[in-house]
């Protein structure tokens, strides 16, 4: 018994590490865009299509880095549509949210059908528990050298909002935007650069799904996770780091259900399946009404009130 | 309250002379030719982009419209699966267009739809097997599929006035818990074990299905839906409780003031929403399907959303917008197999034409043929 609980732990920690990747990424694209005073609410097609362009392009180039790259790219561009549609006036960012949801996913359904079936060079990873010399902790605890850059992302990101110019003008844009205005700052320049930023991150995460875990291209590939990791960010408090540790914890969530599907417990796998989701909506519960929360929270930010 | 609606209601007032009734008319009219204009200009304009997506992979547009209108209006076989199909689309744009009114977006009709269906094919398990008569079983079952819809929305809306927590986000992950209630159950102890392909609950059985509307092979999900969507509408604009959602969802805090319950609104309006919902989901199980299982997550839900928004979220422009989106899903298998497009072709359309339908709101108000002195301003 407590052999197959140590088994569990051991695949719940490896899972959070292997899962919370592109909860990271997705959450840190978030954070920076709401931080400008904007909520994207479409990055679970940024997402999709970010997995859709990394495994194509990686197929054809041979070069998974390059995938991860052009994962980005794409990302950017819907992150660049949204940011740009969104200054024009009565454009409703939540709605256009929804609807670039719909469009990103029909975009990577399109093109990515013609992808399903051939397999492209995926990342390589490296293992953490290499020195304890047991051959199972060394494969649960593999890491993909993304989560180490989503790592140092949050890093920079929480440096540089404390520390430079730049992050001082995003967070003055996102809480007040007249006073952005009264100091010379273009709000919608601001707002459309982190959108677009955002929405590049928020493509490196899809790239990790489909160029290490799962590891292919298919419809199925992101259920939802883009999504989470948008409420994951009310959660973070808008702090890069607590992304991070956020993102571990929801990844964790995730990866119940496999860890104890591993071990012979099959009851209620679907329950475990929709663990992050609870998780998710319970979290919006407990976040919403502190005032934690509501001092934390960016001026300009419509998701809130 | 009944007497502050009078005053402030569009109408005309009884005691206003004929001149000012015609200018109000022409002011009325007016309006209402923006709200249409508006949204067909979008249309139009993406239908422009997709033909240019179309050119550049070197499909014909022409012959993908052509196809859209002969797979889905073209014969008399291809109009009654266009109606079968905007039946749930109805639905599920109403239950996206009542929360929206009151100033919510709630998208999560896919949910309890899901749920809804799966609740009326798990209610149907007894009454099947119980010989319980099949008019009184389907009510039950309509009633149940109903419930659980209200629950699912309802939940979202509750969680909205009493924490503030926001709408759109929990009910899609609502939408993805429901998903997966209606897995655990049809996959695990509600499953059909005498049917191996796919995991489902048990069949309802032929006696037990909703039938066609008479001359037609169209089931009468078509007519509950547009008769809900009257109905909503009166609800809407000609009650008081219609009058205060669009109070509530104008200005909640000078409802507020006037005394109005706006969060007893708030879950009455994500009720009724997820109500219709589950009545799409219920007609899906009762009237298509025959039992609950994965096809139920066929993504009615989200372009009810695109059909919401299209409408301009008035229940009755729900209608003629729901069969148009009824014979694009339709025509979808045509495309597919004449143009050797994928089936994602659809989806990017929808995709496209919601993004280019919000950009469009940005032109409310620009265009001065639409306004009437001193009305410039009113959004």
């Amino acid at each position: 018994m407590s052999d197959s609980t140590f088994i569990v732990l051991i695949a719940i920690i490896g899972g959070a590490l292997r899962v919370s990747t592109p909860f990271m990424f997705v959450a840190l694209g978030e954070c920076l865009t709401e931080k400008s005073g904007r909520v994207n609410l479409g990055l679970e097609g940024t997402l999709v299509l970010g997995a859709m362009s990394a495994y194509a392009i990686s197929y054809h180039s041979g070069s998974p880095w390059l995938g991860v790259f052009a994962a980005g790219c794409a990302g950017a561009v819907l992150g660049a549509i949204h940011g740009y549609v969104c200054k024009l006036p009565k454009v409703n960012d939540i709605a256009i949210g929804i609807a670039m949801m719909l469009f990103g996913t029909g975009l990577a359904f399109f093109f990515g059908k013609a992808y399903i079936q051939p397999s492209a060079p995926r990342l390589e990873s490296f293992s953490l528990g290499e020195w304890t010399g047991n051959q199972q902790i060394a494969t649960a605890l593999q890491v993909n050298p993304l989560l180490l850059v989503g790592i140092i992302v949050a890093a920079v990101m929480a440096w540089a909002f404390a520390n430079t110019k730049w992050g001082l003008i995003v967070r003055m844009t996102g809480d007040s935007a007249p006073a952005a205005k009264a100091m010379g700052v273009s709000v919608d320049l601001v707002r459309f650069l982190s959108t677009t930023l955002g929405g590049f991150l928020a493509g490196v995460g899809g790239a990790f799904l489909s160029l290490y875990y799962p590891g292919s291209w298919n419809q199925g590939l992101s259920s939802g996770q883009g999504l989470m990791a948008v409420a994951l960010v009310i959660f973070a408090r808008w702090d890069p780091v607590r992304c991070v540790i956020a993102a571990l914890l929801f990844g964790a969530a995730g990866a119940i259900g496999p860890a104890l599907q591993s071990v012979g417990i099959t009851q209620g796998y679907y329950f475990f399946n929709a663990a992050p989701y609870i998780l998710t909506l319970f979290i919006m519960i407990a976040s919403a009404g502190s005032k934690k929360a509501l001092r934390d929270v960016p001026g300009e930010l419509s998701i809130t009130k | 309250m009944a007497n502050l609606a009078e005053p402030l209601s569009s109408n005309a007032l009884p005691t206003a002379s004929a001149s000012q009734w015609r200018s109000d008319l022409s002011i009325r009219i007016r309006r209402s030719a923006e709200y249409i204009a508006i949204p067909l200009f979008a249309l139009a304009v993406s239908a422009v982009l997709f033909s240019l997506f179309l050119l550049a992979l070197g499909k014909s547009p022409v012959q993908f419209f052509q196809l859209i209108i002969q797979g889905g209006f073209g014969t008399a076989f291809s109009l009654q699966n266009t109606l079968q199909r905007s039946a749930p689309l109805i639905l599920t744009a109403l239950a996206v267009a009542i929360p929206a009114r009151i100033g919510l977006v709630m998208i999560g009709g896919e949910g309890a739809l899901v749920l809804g269906g799966f609740a009326s094919a798990a209610i149907a398990i007894p009454l099947v097997l119980g010989k319980v008569p099949p008019m009184l079983a389907l009510m039950i079952m309509a009633a149940i599929g109903m419930g659980v819809g209200a629950l699912w929305v309802g939940i979202s809306g509750f969680l909205r006035y009493s924490r503030g927590v926001n709408e759109t986000i929990s009910s899609l992950l609502l939408t993805y818990i429901g998903i997966a209630i209606m897995n655990f159950f049809v996959e695990g102890s509600l499953r059909d074990l005498t049917n191996p392909n796919k995991p489902s609950t048990m069949p309802i059985g032929d006696a037990y299905m909703v039938g066609k509307i008479p001359g037609t092979d169209v089931h009468w999900g078509l007519a509950a839906g547009i008769l809900l969507a009257i109905v909503l509408h009166i609800l809407l604009s000609r009650t008081t409780f219609g009058f205060a959602v669009r109070i509530s969802g104008g200005n909640a805090r000078a409802a507020q003031a006037q005394g109005l319950p706006v969060g007893r609104l708030i879950v009455a309006c994500c009720l009724i929403a997820g109500a219709c919902a589950g009545l799409a989901g219920f007609f899906e199980v009762a009237a298509i399907q025959g039992r609950a299982n994965a096809s139920l997550v066929a993504g009615y839900g989200f372009t009810g959303i695109l059909v919401a928004f299209l409408a301009r979220q008035n229940p009755i422009a729900i209608i003629p917008v729901a069969i148009m989106f009824g014979g694009i899903v339709a025509a979808g298998g045509l495309i597919q197999r004449r143009m050797d497009l994928p089936d994602a072709t659809v989806l990017v359309l929808q995709g496209l034409t919601f993004v280019v339908l919000l950009v469009s709101e940005t032109l409310y108000g620009r265009f001065k043929i639409f306004q009437v002195s001193g009305t410039a301003d009113r959004t």
